[in-house]
């Protein structure tokens, strides 16, 4: 199992922590993965907001890359990377003057794309390509007790489902279960966290992310599991911007590949789980008692 | 004292062949067939931040009400979650007619000039452009100075935040093959026979 | 018939129609007339605006007698629609009918090509190719093959039971086969009906009864037609009859078997209560079930199952003896003349659109459920409650729940609307909740639909335009705990609202059944794209197939109300009592003959006739067909390996002349390969 990687700006910037559980678990698990050589930024959705066709270009010089250097599998951990990658793609197949646009901009930098790679997010590799047979077998301090909300959001499922389903995604439940925790019933697991605006206008985004951790926190969650470092962001680093408009709502949020660097025993500082604004801490000495 | 206001359209307001416009975007010619039902606004996290609903915007759009729909918060305010487009019973592809106006909107310059949301767009944009990639902390300052400063000091526990947990970096983040992504971007028409950057 | 042929010379009159505009628009008809006027045979050569109109036929007529034509060429449209017009005139101009070919230069040529030149080229080969053929036909009588006056009608519901009634109260002998245990079909689940709020039971029973009661219609419950063979006139239908273990005849629907049997309580869904109760495995359908003769389920009753019960459903019926388990499934042979398709739709599966919650949270229910509920024979005697037995405060009636959606169902079910506005209504009158119907337009066409609509209006039943996205469990603010809440933009209003109810009735679609495509293919009829079975023409043959003497009426040809499928099946059952009562089919004299001469005795044409129309003559050594039934398909024609089977209409030189005919190049005039006479 052998895979390229894209990390995109954000795991290389505010969300690290992602790709230091990430690397981890995957070499955990037998799985090959190189750092696609000299990537750009994909675009994300601020890119498109101004042009679309540069956009369609600079994601698939990525495309190119991998296509070129291979392995032809591109793992892509930040859902809104997974989203544009995915999208470049279709257009390039579906749009012929999208196509003509990118092969002649490809040309003039001596690289081509003929459609070969294919976009993955690592919560499909982990679950698809690894099994969670393979995943449990690995498993030496299971989360018992550990009740998890699992929150995909929306550009993993939406609106390429290829590997779940977009309305009751159930990849990250059952490997949350595999890995001993308590998934909890979560209906908003794709409802949008607020992506950008958070940001940019706090009053509307971060009243999305306020209404995640208020449902997380009244069914019963320690903690909140994303997929997303975005996600991420919204949900960890507002909490007193929240509390000050509407209230406090205090739960953790780590990726699931930080949930699984624990139930692998791997050290919580190892896979950045000192790095969460709102600690795990608590729940941590619990379950790292062994 | 009240001011009262007249609201009227003149068939002068509209501007005619705008929709065929936007319908001819890659997959937005299904706005033709939009119903109105309303399943767009209903579902959609923002719709109720925005001036018009997303199902205004595809009215406006389909009837060449271009000032209006361009002029308007929604299609910045859009956080492309895409609930609509996946929520339509008629399969429009409604976030990439937003994307379709915001890129119209920045094209012609109309858009609030102190929001950050395009501001985030155009520096963004800029950024990769120059760099290839996107350095968060740079991007955000940019996008404070031009917009207002203030609500920055708002983002103080996060700043703060970030930094202690280590998750902050100074370093500037850029590709290596700088001449390749220059060399493929120059290539792109922006539709006027040069290749020139957007504003 | 009068051959009119002069000293064994073929004397041709051509004609072709403009067809106002819709031939003539690309075709040059009158350089066509002018080319055909030099082929060698052809007397008359004529272009006229209207063929098929009265004067167009008379031109046909006059020419006849005046030039003493012998074969007649029309080009015209479709012989679908016309050709039947034009043997007529040709026959009452003194000709044998059968001298005459149609040919297709506008549906086949005008309509599907825009360049003049080339579109006249064609005409002009195709007009060629027919007064080629025309040569070698024959004068042929049709066969009168008598009709079976019997009807089977397929399905139970008010469709099917009007249709019947219509068909036997006319003196004719009718079948009925229904699937399930009684007739009745949906609408002997629903409560009131529109707009009159008329009781369901109360007008559909008195029918049930008649069917049951009427000495025309036996009544096959609990059948299915599993293989339909035949043609109009003479279909052979075989049908298999479902055990109900209890003798029909002998049952006197006293249900004291149901009382008496091993499982105390009900265990299994109740069909007629849409799964909202139980039954036991011994059951009848509903207390007004036609016929009211109990049911037992063999999938669940341990007698037929395992062979192991205390059957004291059999001590129940001790006097009567009615249950009776050595039955067995029973297939039965019917001849009929006609075959009327009623059977119906199904609902659209609500758990398909699962943002509205249906299985999730037990207050979502279909509006199905919500008229058993309404139904004071219902599962809960009437009342309108939630699961937990409480009254409702606030009801949402979501429409167009799998309808008007491409990701579903793309058409409209038509009826929704009204039967939501209904139920808002009942909803209003048993309990003091709220109602809003949540709508995207409100289709109230019929007659009394629009004052039904103001009813609805002035009873204080809220109505929002806006489709809803979803039913959520999460409250924003306090009158929304523990209630399930709508979110929807309220697009009249011009806002989004959140709105609490307790209570959500989900407006299902209707589809085509789950084995419409099996039930067509038996029948021999096709389906629209979206599977609805297809009419003859969408105005003006709506209750006709495609296949002569199958017709249908109802939901099967798509969705519609009561009124509609009631006055679909008064038609259909019109439609087959014409052709009863004409008596007979007049059949195509396409059939196959053999040349004696050239048989060979082989018997390979025998087994290959779908229509057992060819016999071995032992004496003789040849095989022999049978005109009257031979229905002209052509396969022992090809088949034949010493050529000795010809068919009528199809002759081996009728067919190579008109490819001789449309194959010849450029302008030549003459038809090549034709000698004259």
């Amino acid at each position: 199992m052998k895979y390229s990687y894209f990390p995109g700006c954000c795991v290389k910037g505010l969300g690290r922590s992602y790709e230091e559980s990430l690397l981890p678990v995957m070499q955990r698990l037998g799985a090959e993965v190189t750092e696609l050589n000299d990537w750009n930024c994909c675009g994300a959705t601020a890119y498109i907001s101004v042009e679309e066709r540069k956009a369609a270009v600079l994601a698939a010089r990525n495309l190119a890359i991998a296509e070129k250097t291979g392995p032809q599998d591109l793992m892509t951990p930040c859902s809104a990377c997974y989203l544009v990658l995915n999208k470049t793609k279709h257009n390039i197949a579906d749009s012929p003057e999208i196509n003509a646009v990118v092969q002649r901009a490809l040309g003039n930098a001596h690289l081509a794309y003929k459609g070969n790679v294919k976009v993955r997010h690592p919560l499909d590799i982990l679950v698809h390509d690894v099994g969670l047979d393979v995943i449990k077998e690995k498993v030496v301090r299971p989360l018992k007790g550990l009740k998890v909300a699992p929150y995909y959001g929306c550009q993993v499922v939406r609106p390429y489902a290829t590997f779940d389903d977009a309305w009751n995604p159930t990849t990250m439940d059952r490997l949350l279960a595999t890995l001993g925790a308590e998934v909890i019933p979560y209906p908003l697991k794709t409802k949008c966290c607020g992506g950008s605006l958070t940001g940019t206008v706090p009053e509307a985004g971060l009243r999305l992310a306020y209404i995640l951790l208020k449902e997380a926190v009244r069914r019963g969650a320690d903690v909140i599991a994303v997929v997303c470092p975005l996600c991420q962001l919204n949900l960890d680093g507002y909490h007193d911007q929240i509390a000050r408009r509407w209230g406090a709502e205090r739960i953790p949020t780590v990726y699931f590949t930080q949930l699984m660097g624990l139930a692998f025993g791997m050290p919580p500082e190892q896979i950045g789980l000192n790095r969460n604004l709102i600690p795990m801490k608590p729940l941590q000495s619990e379950l790292t008692r062994v | 004292m009240m001011r009262i206001k007249r609201t009227i359209k003149y068939e002068g307001d509209r501007v005619r062949g705008f929709g065929k416009e936007i319908m001819n975007v890659p997959g937005c010619a299904q706005l033709q067939s939009c119903i109105q039902c309303g399943t767009c606004s209903g579902t959609c996290p923002l719709s109720i931040y925005m001036d018009f609903s997303p199902r205004q915007v595809v009215a406006l759009v389909r009837a060449d009400f271009k000032n209006e729909v361009l002029r308007s918060l929604t299609i910045w305010l859009c956080a492309s979650c895409y609930a609509c487009s996946t929520e339509c019973p008629r399969q429009i592809p409604i976030t990439d007619i937003m994307y379709a106006l915001k890129q119209r909107a920045i094209k012609e310059g109309i858009y609030p000039r102190r929001f950050p949301i395009p501001v985030v767009a155009t520096q963004f944009y800029k950024m990769v452009r120059h760099h290839g990639r996107v350095t968060e902390l740079t991007l955000a300052m940019k996008m404070f100075l031009r917009t207002d400063w203030f609500a920055a000091l708002k983002f103080w526990r996060l700043g703060l935040g970030v930094i202690r947990t280590g998750r902050f970096s100074l370093r500037s983040e850029h590709i290596e093959n700088h001449a390749e992504l220059d060399a493929m971007l120059a290539s792109v028409d922006n539709g006027n026979g040069k290749a020139k950057e957007a504003a | 018939m009068n051959t009119n042929q002069k000293n064994g010379e073929i004397r041709i009159g051509f004609y072709i129609c403009h067809c106002g505009h819709n031939i003539a628009g690309v075709v040059d008809c009158a350089a066509v007339a002018q080319y055909i006027a030099k082929l060698p045979g052809v007397v008359v050569s004529r272009d006229y605006k209207y063929m098929c109109s009265d004067p167009g036929q008379e031109l046909i007529q006059q020419d006849i007698r005046e030039h003493q034509l012998n074969r007649v060429v029309v080009a015209a449209c479709s012989p679908l629609l016309h050709e039947h017009t034009f043997r007529e005139a040709v026959a009452a101009g003194g000709l044998n009918p059968f001298y005459f070919q149609m040919v297709n230069i506008r549906e086949h040529d005008a309509w599907v090509h825009t360049d003049r030149a080339e579109a006249t080229g064609k005409a002009k080969s195709l007009a060629r190719a027919a007064v080629s053929r025309v040569r070698f036909h024959r004068a042929l009588e049709t066969t009168r093959v008598p009709i079976n006056p019997d009807v089977l009608v397929v399905g139970g519901g008010i469709a099917g039971i009007h249709t019947a009634l219509t068909v036997a109260n006319s003196g004719k002998k009718v079948f009925l086969v229904e699937r399930d245990p009684s007739i009745g079909g949906h609408m002997a689940k629903f409560d009131k009906t529109f707009p009159t709020l008329d009781c369901a039971a109360c007008i559909l029973t008195p029918k049930m009864s008649a069917v049951r009661s009427h000495e025309n219609i036996t009544l096959w419950t609990y059948s299915e037609v599993v293989k339909v063979e035949g043609y109009v006139g003479n279909y052979k239908v075989t049908v298999k009859r479902k055990p109900r273990y209890v003798n029909e005849e002998l049952c006197a629907g006293c249900l004291e078997c149901i009382t008496a049997c091993v499982f105390k309580e009900g265990k299994y869904p109740d069909e007629f209560n849409v799964g909202l109760s139980k039954r036991k495995p011994i059951y009848i359908p509903f207390a007004q079930a036609v016929p009211p003769v109990v049911v037992i389920d063999p999938e669940r009753c341990l007698q037929v199952r395992t062979g192991k019960c205390k059957k004291t459903c059999l001590e129940a019926c001790a006097d009567r003896h009615a249950i009776d388990f050595s039955q067995k499934e029973e297939l039965v042979e019917i001849k009929v003349g006609n075959i009327i398709v009623a059977t119906g739709f199904k609902l659209f599966d609500v758990k398909r659109m699962p943002q509205y919650g249906y299985g999730r949270f037990p207050n979502v229910i279909t509006a199905i459920e919500l008229e058993r509920l309404v139904n004071s024979s219902g599962p809960t005697s009437g009342e309108i409650v939630l699961r937990d037995g409480r009254p409702p405060k606030s009801v949402g009636i979501v429409l167009c729940v799998g309808s008007r959606d491409v990701k579903t169902n793309r058409w409209c079910s038509r009826t929704c609307c009204m039967h939501s506005m209904k139920l808002a209504q009942l909803v209003r009158e048993h309990t003091d909740a709220d109602v809003t119907v949540f709508y995207m337009d409100i289709r109230a066409p019929g007659k009394g639909y629009e004052e039904f609509y103001d009813k609805s209006l002035k009873e204080g039943i809220q109505f929002v335009r806006g489709r809803v996205a979803e039913v959520a469990d999460w409250g924003m603010s306090p009158e929304e705990e523990g209630m399930m809440v709508i979110r929807v933009e309220d697009t009249l209003a011009g806002f989004v609202r959140r709105i609490p109810v307790d209570m959500v009735v989900l407006a299902a679609g209707m589809e085509p059944q789950a084995d419409a495509p099996e039930v067509r293919r038996m029948f021999n009829m096709s389906c629209g794209t979206e599977g609805w079975f297809l009419e003859k023409h969408p105005k003006l043959a709506p209750v006709s197939t495609f296949t002569d003497g199958v017709f249908i009426a109802g939901c099967c040809q798509g969705p519609k109300d009561i009124p509609d499928s009631v006055a679909q099946a008064g038609a259909a059952a019109a439609e087959a009592m014409a052709l009863i009562d004409k008596g007979y089919i007049e059949q195509e004299p396409n059939t196959a003959y053999i040349a004696e001469a050239d048989c060979s005795g082989c018997k390979s044409c025998l087994p290959l006739c779908p229509y057992t129309a060819i016999t071995f003559d032992e004496a003789k050594q040849k095989a022999q067909i049978n005109g009257a039934l031979c229905k002209g398909c052509g396969t022992c024609v090809a088949a034949c390996p010493s050529g000795s089977i010809s068919q009528n209409l199809f002759e081996d030189a009728q067919i190579f002349s008109e490819i001789a005919g449309v194959m010849a190049e450029g302008d030549e005039v003459e038809a090549p390969g034709v000698p004259a006479g």
